[in-house]
């Protein structure tokens, strides 16, 4: 007499909704390193020249790399929300026998991301 | 009026006769204040002896009754009937643990993981008894309590896939009682549990799919526990590295 072992179906991912997101977050990951694959192209046609530099941006303002660019987008900020709404699971802030609620925790991280990404965003459209 | 009835689908596995498990249905009376477990109880004492399944308290505190209800890890005691009828109930052992017989898991595993974190208090000194009780104030209780409610019911073992997929993973359970004795300001056994804990199998198998917390019923969050571990494990790593000649 032996135990019965019931294998994992690879399509275990599909079984609720739970684990569909994870994996969802987790292949958030390919459309950000394709962007970033991008991005340091782009500094290397900056560095063969104007010339170089001005098709690279004629070929990112075609369709089919400003979709790319939305869907990339729309996974940074998934990943990001994701991200912050785990932080008050890892942050527990305790005052005396209280903690601080968890919506505070993930409060303070969403407006300082707001903060940055404002910062940024002067920054860049400010030259 | 003829009594109403419900269907359960209930998974069998009988090692002595059967190659593969299968399933078996059976209909059972439907009442509104019926818990699976207690159509599960009525098919064992008036229609089939021989089905085999563990519980004991029916009151979701002895933590013996786990299944998957519909393919989701619950307590048979404390998930209604009412919560599915008319649809017939599909009740299976708990996922990812080998079947012993019908809806019976093998639990060496988590057994060992369990006592292989060193869940007991360990003091830098023991002191004597007549030296009295170790104090605590309700600060320090609260800093533990929720991840000392555990009731080792496996259901967080059952929603894991990284334990699913890597059964060498230490688990939700045992790391949350890990967690629950290294914030007890009584224990010093921090450093011993790290052994274990501090590993790719311990704390960084974990993704962070999140079910365990989702499915448990003592309200744990051993999600929460593991990465609140993480934190302070990746935290030792970086005064390890300001600071060689500190002491771990």
């Amino acid at each position: 007499m032996s135990a019965y072992r019931r294998a994992m179906p690879s399509t275990w991912w599909l079984r609720n909704r739970a684990y569909f997101l994870f994996m969802v977050r987790e292949l958030t990951s390919v459309p950000i390193a394709v962007y970033l694959i991008l991005l340091l192209l782009m500094v290397r046609k900056l560095a063969a020249g104007q010339e170089a530099y001005e098709a690279y941006l004629r070929f990112l303002a075609t369709p089919g790399m400003v979709a790319f660019h939305l869907l990339a987008l729309a996974a940074a900020l998934f990943h990001a929300a994701t991200w912050i709404n785990i932080t008050p699971k890892v942050l527990v802030v305790r005052v005396g026998e209280h903690r601080v609620p968890p919506a505070l925790v993930a409060g303070v991280n969403y407006a300082a991301w707001i903060v940055v990404s404002l910062l940024i965003a002067w920054i860049v459209m400010r030259g | 009026m003829p009594q109403p009835t419900i269907t359960l689908n209930i998974f069998r596995y009988r090692p002595e006769q059967d190659q593969e498990p299968g399933f078996q249905t059976y209909e059972v009376p439907y009442r509104r204040d019926w818990v699976v477990l207690d159509a599960i109880n009525y098919i064992k004492d008036t229609l089939d002896g021989s089905l085999s399944y563990r519980w004991s308290c029916r009151m979701g505190i002895c933590g013996s009754c786990g299944m998957m209800i519909n393919g989701v890890p619950k307590l048979s005691c404390a998930t209604f009937l009412k919560e599915y009828y008319p649809a017939p109930v599909r009740v299976e052992p708990l996922a990812n643990f080998p079947v012993e017989r019908d809806l019976v898991i093998v639990l060496d595993d988590f057994m060992q993981k369990l006592t292989s974190i060193k869940p007991w208090i360990i003091p830098k000194e023991a002191k004597l008894l007549s030296a009295g009780e170790y104090r605590q104030t309700p600060a320090e209780l609260a800093r533990y309590k929720q991840f000392s409610m555990c009731i080792n019911c496996m259901l967080c073992y059952a929603a894991c896939p990284v334990y699913g997929l890597e059964p060498r993973f230490l688990g939700p359970a045992a790391i949350a009682l890990a967690q629950r004795y290294n914030l007890d300001s009584r224990d010093q056994g921090r450093s011993q549990r790290q052994e274990v804990l501090a590993t790719e199998e311990g704390i960084w198998d974990c993704t962070l799919v999140g079910e365990c917390t989702t499915v448990c019923p003592a309200h744990v969050d051993p999600a929460g526990a593991i990465q609140q571990a993480k934190l302070a494990t990746a935290l030792d790593w970086v005064k390890g590295v300001l600071m060689p000649w500190g002491k771990r």
